[in-house]
């Protein structure tokens, strides 16, 4: 789960780590006032969760009060367009407002985990300020990486080995060690799968800030934070997958004209790869799980059918835990109460599966039964 | 002959007493897995069924001689469950609980490395050797004893598709079994690999991998060096948008890395069969096997 940089910076503060001055503006009658309590030059940051918002237009950096309240009038409400948004962008409902510190030198810094070698990776350049990814690959010999054994902890040598690294002069170093040591606790206490500030910036007082925050948590660890799951924004994310979650639905949209339903993640996936190869485009990923019931069948074909690009759905079940049977009477249910009227191609196979498609046949129905997989990809061509 | 499981196996089940555990405990037992043990610390001294209960992973151990432990305790609990399992000395333990925290698997991770249990999951269906012993969640009439195949996978559900359609063309399994679709597991491909390419009984693989991370690129590095078994493959997720999570922790493409298509390449050029429709794994398999 993302969190703003707002909200990170909260964390930041929290912990001791030290962020610019900074005030939250959510709206334009607020602007004028905040702007008179500040001192230039102030940077003027678009609170979006997607990435790229800098080169979308959602950051600026004002040299007069006046230029400030200028930028935040135009950026907040604005439709952001960022590489990682689509065309129609995102609505900015937040701003932050931050005093600018005087900067003598950028780096980056980010903590992660490393899921092949199971540890936690921090990860240094002197090459602060700019995409991460880039330096990776232009100039690799700038990045150092130092990987800390989650049961260790932290250990002196490592941020050693970072300052050493970075080149940075001894009252430097002691501001980075024990921003270090603050941000590696703060990951591991709010169970962050990464946390990155990029730029830290160096300050002619040999001050270490964090001018950017990303953290992301791991949302199966929420249930430990639960202040930290009361930041989740979803006014970002598709109306129908915020829905989607309230039903414990695990529901991805996509742009396709093939609705479908499937138990399992990965049985999903293949599944949304099946209708592509059948010369049709998937509307959505959505797995209804293993122990999913007929209430659940039911909530996934609401949300199915609220996507209006939706003109065929595909049901594709292997039961296990999840019995035939009970499957198809969720869909049969379902089907009458949302009177369903478009096609719908069901293949099922597992547990009580004779007793599932006699469910289906008596219904009365137009529920089109699929054998096997190979059967069901013609069908779902025929219905097109 | 099968791989980590086979009638000696004595099954302890952790969390035996859940809405959960009681359901697929009893599943195992009419699959004819050797149940031996279960626990639930308070619970001490009842029984499930005919099976003792007890407070302690290493009671049940003392007491029944279990070898190996299948978990199904919610994600808060979990870790923990593990690491008293490998301290209790099991030889196996099989985590199917979803939703654990990362930061818990890391510590697991590390915490049980050097120590003789095998971790097998979690967030992963379990492992059956089929008509020998089941330990898991998976539909036991779907698979068929006597080998030749065995089957890895990432994957619950898909696996079972799979092994349906091995089943449906009369090739049988050997062992079966799904490794998890957490970004932090115990057992990983190459040591299943490894395992059947050891098994006498087994004589070809079947592999199911999914987009995300790189564990498939370095199986199939692994297998063009150390298997002279054939070997069908197949991922999931072609057609998965970039930077989202496909319902598995483990499952996402992350700036272009742990793509289906560079997993699928990366298949290719070290030999492995590759299958590209998954209506059309048993038929491959067929081709390929016999």
């Amino acid at each position: 789960m993302k969190i703003h940089e707002y909200q990170a910076k909260e964390l930041f503060k929290e912990a001791g780590i030290v962020v610019p001055a900074g005030t939250l503006c959510s709206n334009k009658g607020e602007i004028a006032a905040i702007v008179s309590q500040m001192s230039p030059p102030l940077a003027v940051k678009a609170q979006v969760l997607a990435g790229g918002r800098g080169k979308g237009g959602g950051v600026v950096l004002a040299g007069s009060k006046e230029e400030a309240s200028r930028a935040a009038e135009s950026i907040l409400g604005m439709q952001l367009v960022t590489r990682q948004t689509g065309a129609e962008g995102v609505l900015v409902q937040k701003l932050l407002f931050e005093e600018g510190v005087k900067v003598r030198r950028e780096l980056y810094l980010s903590i992660l985990v490393d899921r092949e070698r199971a540890d936690i990776v921090i990860i240094a350049s002197s090459a602060g300020g700019m995409d991460i990814e880039t330096v990776a690959e232009e100039s690799p010999e700038q990045i150092i990486t130092v990987h800390v054994n989650p049961l260790l902890d932290l250990q002196g040598y490592q941020v050693r080995e970072l300052i050493f690294g970075l080149s940075l002069e001894k009252a430097v170093a002691k501001s980075f060690a024990d921003l270090l040591n603050k941000l590696y606790s703060l990951f591991m206490q709010y169970d962050c799968s990464m946390v990155e500030i990029n730029p830290l910036a160096v300050t002619d007082a040999d001050e270490v800030i964090a001018l950017d925050a990303k953290v992301d948590i791991d949302s199966n660890s929420l249930y430990r934070h639960p202040d930290i799951g009361e930041m989740h924004d979803t006014s970002e994310e598709d109306p129908l997958e915020v829905a989607a979650a309230e039903h414990g639905l695990n529901y991805i949209r996509l742009d396709g004209t093939i609705g479908s339903m499937v138990n399992g993640a990965g049985l999903a996936m293949a599944t949304m790869d099946l209708i592509k190869q059948a010369g049709i485009e998937p509307a959505n990923f959505l797995d209804v799980g293993g122990g999913a019931n007929a209430e659940m069948v039911e909530n996934g074909f609401r949300i199915i059918m609220s996507d209006p690009n939706v003109r065929g759905i595909f049901i594709n079940i292997f039961g296990g835990i999840l019995r035939c049977d009970v499957l198809a009477e969720g869909v049969v249910a379902a089907a009458r109460k949302l009177d369903l009227s478009l096609p719908v191609v069901v293949r099922m196979e597992g547990t009580n599966v004779d007793e599932g498609k006699k469910i289906l046949a008596e219904s009365g129905l137009d529920l089109i039964s699929a054998g096997d997989l190979s059967h069901a990809a013609s069908l779902l061509t025929e219905m097109i | 002959m099968a791989i980590f499981i086979d009638h000696n196996t004595r099954v302890l089940i952790q969390g035996i007493t859940g809405k959960e555990g009681q359901f697929h405990t009893r599943q195992c037992v009419q699959y004819g897995t050797n149940i031996v043990a279960g626990v639930t610390p308070g619970k001490g001294g009842q029984k499930m069924d005919e099976i003792p209960v007890f407070n302690s992973v290493a009671a049940a151990c003392r007491e029944t001689g279990a070898t190996a432990s299948m978990i199904l305790v919610p994600p808060p609990f979990a870790a923990e469950a593990i690491l008293e399992a490998v301290d209790a000395g099991v030889e196996l333990a099989v985590c199917i609980t979803e939703g654990i925290p990362v930061l818990d698997m890391l510590r697991v991770k590390n915490g049980m490395a050097g120590k003789k249990t095998r971790l097998i999951g979690p967030n992963c269906p379990g492992i059956i050797t089929p008509g020998t012993c089941k330990i898991g969640i998976m539909p036991g009439p779907i698979h068929m004893p006597g080998g030749p195949v065995g089957v890895v996978s990432r994957s619950g559900t898909l696996t079972y598709e799979v092994v349906h359609q091995l089943t449906a063309v009369g090739l049988g399994q050997t062992t079966c079994l799904g490794i998890g679709g957490d970004p932090i597991n115990g057992t990983n491909f190459i040591d299943c690999l490894s395992a059947f390419q050891n098994d006498a009984e087994t004589r070809a693989v079947v592999m199911v991998g999914e987009i995300g991370g790189n564990a498939e690129e370095e199986a199939a590095a692994w297998i063009a060096k150390n298997m002279d078994k054939p070997v069908v493959g197949f991922i999931a997720g072609l057609t998965a948008p970039p930077g989202r999570r496909m319902g598995h922790a483990g499952a996402i493409v992350s700036n272009g890395q742990g793509t289906a298509a560079g997993k699928l390449a990366a298949m290719r050029e070290n030999g492995i069969h590759v299958c590209e429709k998954l209506g059309e794994l048993g038929k491959l398999c067929k081709t390929v096997f016999i």
